[in-house]
């Protein structure tokens, strides 16, 4: 038993209904009580969807317990094939439905439906979480799918660049894109255009947007680009081993990682690198001119972004990439990089690792925002959780990934992958800082009157407190005993707001460790130079 | 403008009775509003991950820094053994009672996998005040999908504090059923005025303060979904006052005055202090009147207001009713709203969501009162629709509220008309 009051993920059978409600031609049959009907609203209110998500509930009550619920089971699925005449047919329970074991699965299978494709879905609710029910159920739909076509044992491997053979330009299929996902929509349009331009073509894009007669089409690409590993790396390693088809790792989010995918991309389809994809003299390559990110990032007001102390946290995939991005493309210093997704804590270690950092895996938002305050970062790239805990601790922050909120379906084209993506990425991760000449000229003029402590005109929310913060009194006590001189008081205010609690605390432990009862501005400045040298 | 509503019959068709897939929320939903009243309260849901999710989808959780409200998520573990999970249970509330040293009453919520397996929230709840005697109360309720809908988890969570109300015999009116604090101040100082002294409520602002309850009694509900909570105080000697409900003028008025016949008091006073608040309630509500007039009204069931907003916008707004759909029909309860429901009404009871929207294609309304999960896809189709849930967060109890109450159905309609993008 775990005490949640929010939960990063919905359960598994939500993200079940995320690849229902992705594609065309398939229904969802869920045995799951009345309540559990709350779940159209992700897809009808958060997706602003024009149609009801294709599930149909079974919505059984206590009184029904005591007689048939599988009786109620098998009419749902009867009713249902006949309403809405699926494709393909997923058939599956939540929690409460678990526990009853009734095997909707089983049920459907003997219903006989001939050949219409039924798809048994065992997501065990009381362990598992909603990525790993998308992921689970996109790889059982297309597993059963591709049953006909499983290649007999020993079967070589199909040659990746037979596509020469055949006479036409070769073509991937873009796995992972679904509904609740980070910008999907988006990604997509802007990877079709970029493969586009190098002479490759997309062939299915699922779930997004497929139907089941696309998912069978599959095999028929020389390669898959797994997008979303969240959502697809089951299935890409599956058709890996079954299909041996090649799988594309690298998710282009960022010009490194976007150069480093369109790189992939050509070798696994022994393409012959482009000139502008191969490392220039100073290893820099002329396809990154495609985005502004780079000359954005070099040009002179850029500089103050040097150093930034940024916080990052989401799912894996966004929070590698992002941490990534921000490191090594925006000069920023990531203090702090975790992920909810569980499924992928080995990736995202060991990235922390490459940056020197402490991986957070947690999918407690109360553990999450105490490392936030305890990292004092000056930008959290987060979740819209991260958001509210950034606002909170008076931190400006970007969203970077899922869970999905209304705000994260923009109006406009704005996707993270790709070249477009690095300049969405940019813009809004840089915007709630502020900029470089205002940051100097309230530099300069930061004693004036008019500049009160935490001033940032631009931003909406307010002059923030810096967090965990005592006011300021002419003597004041620290931690265990310790006394602040009011000149040391008075240098600690001089320091920017949001560095300010995280100086005052390594001086305090500085002190305690020198065995110092009142600290003056030497000791600041001492404490200063000590934890600089580590 | 004076009102002449429409004379009711009181002949309604028989209802029409579905069942089929229902899209309605279950009671945890009410955890919403309920902790909202009792600032001193914490509702721990004993649930899966599908409850949390189900919680926070409809109550946009993360404005808060630390909910009122949780959820012990059932493991693998807990399913295993019982004897474990009320172990479980007993360290997770420690927990949380070290972590909230304000909580001064803890709902141990049922969901649909605790009813399953059995999990016995009554005992745990006598077990856990025991070992936090003197410190903090906890009670149960069950806010399970498979025994409750959306607003009946309130009416479980007052049935768990009845036990715990004083006994007198005192007189006094008790007003049961969770109101805006504005409007419950508004609410009392009015019947203060028509000379009725004593006024409590249920649920209290704090939930340690309950009020009495006793044979002197008279029990005024302020929500219909009330049923258990009506017969637990009527068994503790309080007196069913029998009114419609406050929602809308004539409904507030008639409901006031009931309470006001009930204590005895004239019908000259109650005329001298309602009848000016009547005219200007009127008033407030003739702009709205205008937009909604004539207009088609389907109403899915789902918040249990139903039946009394339909004969709200009816009689007062003067739209048309193409069906009134309610989750569940307790007459008793409804007997005065039902009468004054226009003649040929046609209620439907239950759903059969797929059967229903047929009809609602087949009809198109004006406009449609839903739940969020319809509420897109049947504006997609060309109707206007009103999300049901704000009903129940929205202050719209009383004489004061009915324009603010008739605005929530005119505006989506006035918005409509409003959009141009030609």
């Amino acid at each position: 038993m775990e005490l949640t009051l929010w939960t990063y993920e919905g359960p598994p059978h939500v993200g079940a209904m995320r690849i229902a409600a992705s594609m065309e031609g398939v229904h969802y049959v869920l045995h799951a009580p009345q309540g559990d009907t709350y779940a159209d609203l992700l897809f009808t209110m958060i997706e602003r969807r024009d149609k009801r998500p294709p599930v149909t509930y079974t919505t059984f009550q206590a009184r029904d317990l005591g007689g048939d619920t599988a009786e109620l089971v098998k009419r749902s699925i009867a009713d249902a094939v006949a309403r809405f005449e699926p494709e393909a047919l997923l058939v599956g329970e939540s929690c409460t439905a678990e526990l009853i074991q009734d095997q909707p699965g089983a049920l459907a299978a003997g219903m006989g439906f001939g050949a219409l494709p039924i798809v048994n879905l065992e997501l065990p609710a009381y362990s598992k979480k909603e990525n790993w029910g998308a992921a689970e159920t996109f790889y059982q739909l297309v597993r059963t799918l591709l049953k006909p076509q499983l290649p007999a044992p020993g079967t070589p491997k199909p040659d990746t660049a037979r596509w020469r053979a055949e006479g036409r330009r070769p073509r991937v299929n873009l796995l992972g894109p679904s509904l609740l996902g980070f910008r999907c929509r988006d990604d997509i349009r802007e990877i079709t255009q970029l493969l586009g331009s190098y002479g490759i073509d997309v062939s299915v894009v699922a779930p997004l947007g497929a139907r089941p007669a696309d998912l069978q089409r599959i095999p028929t690409a020389d390669a898959n680009v797994c997008l979303y590993p969240e959502v697809a790396a089951t299935l890409c390693s599956w058709l890996e081993r079954q299909f041996g088809m090649a799988c594309v790792r690298t998710v282009p989010i960022g010009i490194g990682a976007t150069v480093a995918f369109l790189r992939e991309v050509h070798s696994v389809l022994g393409l012959e690198l482009p000139a502008e994809l191969q490392p220039g003299v100073d290893g820099v390559c002329e396809a990154e001119r495609r985005s502004r990110l780079p000359w954005y990032s070099r040009s002179v007001d850029s500089t103050y972004l040097t150093g930034k102390r940024v916080f990052v946290f989401g799912d894996a995939t966004h929070a590698i990439a992002a941490a990534r991005i921000a490191s090594r493309e925006l000069g920023f210093q990531v203090v702090g990089l975790g992920s909810y997704s569980r499924e992928m804590a080995r990736e995202l270690r060991a990235a922390a690792a490459e940056l020197g950092v402490e991986p957070l895996i947690s999918d407690d938002y109360l553990a999450v925002e105490a490392a936030i305050a305890e990292a004092a970062p000056e930008l959290v790239l987060g979740t819209q959780m991260e958001r509210h805990s950034a606002k909170r601790l008076g931190i400006p922050c970007a969203v970077i990934s899922t869970p999905l909120h209304v705000q994260d379906v923009p109006a406009r084209y704005a996707p993270q992958m790709g070249f477009e993506g690095a300049n969405v990425i940019f813009d809004s991760w840089v915007h709630p800082l502020m900029m470089g000449l205002e940051e100097h000229l309230i530099g300069m003029f930061r004693h004036d009157f008019e500049f009160v402590d935490g001033h940032r005109s631009h931003l909406g929310d307010g002059a923030p407190a810096a967090p965990s913060e005592p006011a300021l009194a002419p003597v004041s006590a620290g931690a265990a005993g310790l006394i602040w001189s009011p000149e040391g008081e008075a240098e600690l205010a001089k320091i920017p707001f949001f560095v300010r609690g995280k100086v005052r605390k390594n001086t305090e432990t500085y002190a305690r460790e020198r065995g110092l009862a009142v600290i003056d501005s030497e000791a600041l400045y001492e404490a200063k130079a000590h934890f600089s040298r580590n | 403008m004076a009102l002449s509503p429409p004379p009711a019959s009181g002949a309604l068709p028989p209802p029409l009775k579905e069942s089929g897939q229902r899209e309605v929320f279950c009671g945890l939903t009410s955890i919403v509003w309920l902790h909202r009243r009792m600032p001193d309260a914490f509702f721990l849901v004993v649930g899966s991950r599908t409850c949390a999710h189900l919680i926070q989808s409809a109550a946009g959780v993360m404005i808060f820094a630390e909910p009122r409200f949780g959820t012990a998520i059932l493991g693998e573990r807990d399913l295993a053994g019982l004897a474990d999970a009320n172990e479980e249970l007993d360290r997770l509330v420690a927990q949380l009672l070290e972590r909230r040293p304000e909580i001064r009453t803890l709902f141990l919520v049922g969901s649909c996998p605790s009813e399953v397996i059995k999990l016995d929230l009554a005992k745990a709840a006598e077990r856990l005040n025991r070992q936090h005697a003197g410190r903090v109360m906890v009670l149960n309720y069950s806010g399970s999908g498979i025994e409750t809908t959306f607003t009946q988890g309130e009416d479980g969570a007052l049935q768990a504090l009845i036990p715990l109300m004083p006994a007198s015999s005192e007189q006094q009116l008790l007003i049961a059923g969770t109101l805006a604090d504005a409007v419950e101040d508004r609410l009392i100082g009015l019947f203060h005025k028509l000379g009725i002294e004593r006024v409590a409520s249920l649920p209290p602002r704090r939930s340690t303060e309950l009020p009495a309850v006793g044979p002197g009694t008279k029990l005024l509900l302020a929500q219909p979904f009330l049923s258990g909570t009506a017969r637990a105080l009527v068994d503790r000697g309080a007196e069913l006052i029998r009114a419609p409900y406050p929602f809308g003028v004539e409904g507030s008025r008639d409901w006031m005055a009931a309470a006001a016949a009930a204590f005895g008091i004239a019908p000259a006073q109650v005329a001298a202090v309602l009848d000016p608040l009547v005219e200007r309630g009127q008033r407030a509500l003739a702009p709205q009147r205008e937009t909604l007039a004539g207009k088609r009204l389907f109403l899915l069931p789902d918040s249990q207001l139903e039946i009394p907003l339909a004969r709200f916008l009816s009689r007062e707004c003067g739209m048309e009713l193409v069906e009134v759909g309610t989750p569940y029909l307790d007459r008793q309860l409804m007997a005065e709203e039902l009468e004054l429901l226009p003649a040929g009404t046609q209620l439907s009871e239950g759903q059969h969501v797929e059967n229903q929207l047929l009809r609602v294609r087949e009809q198109r309304p004006d406009l449609v009162v839903c739940g969020l999960g319809l509420a897109n896809p049947l504006e997609a189709e060309g109707m206007a629709t009103k999300w049901s849930i704000e009903l129940v967060f929205s202050p719209i109890h009383g004489i004061d509220q009915a324009a603010d109450l008739a605005e929530l159905f005119a505006r989506p309609l006035r918005r409509r008309a409003a959009l141009s993008f030609a």
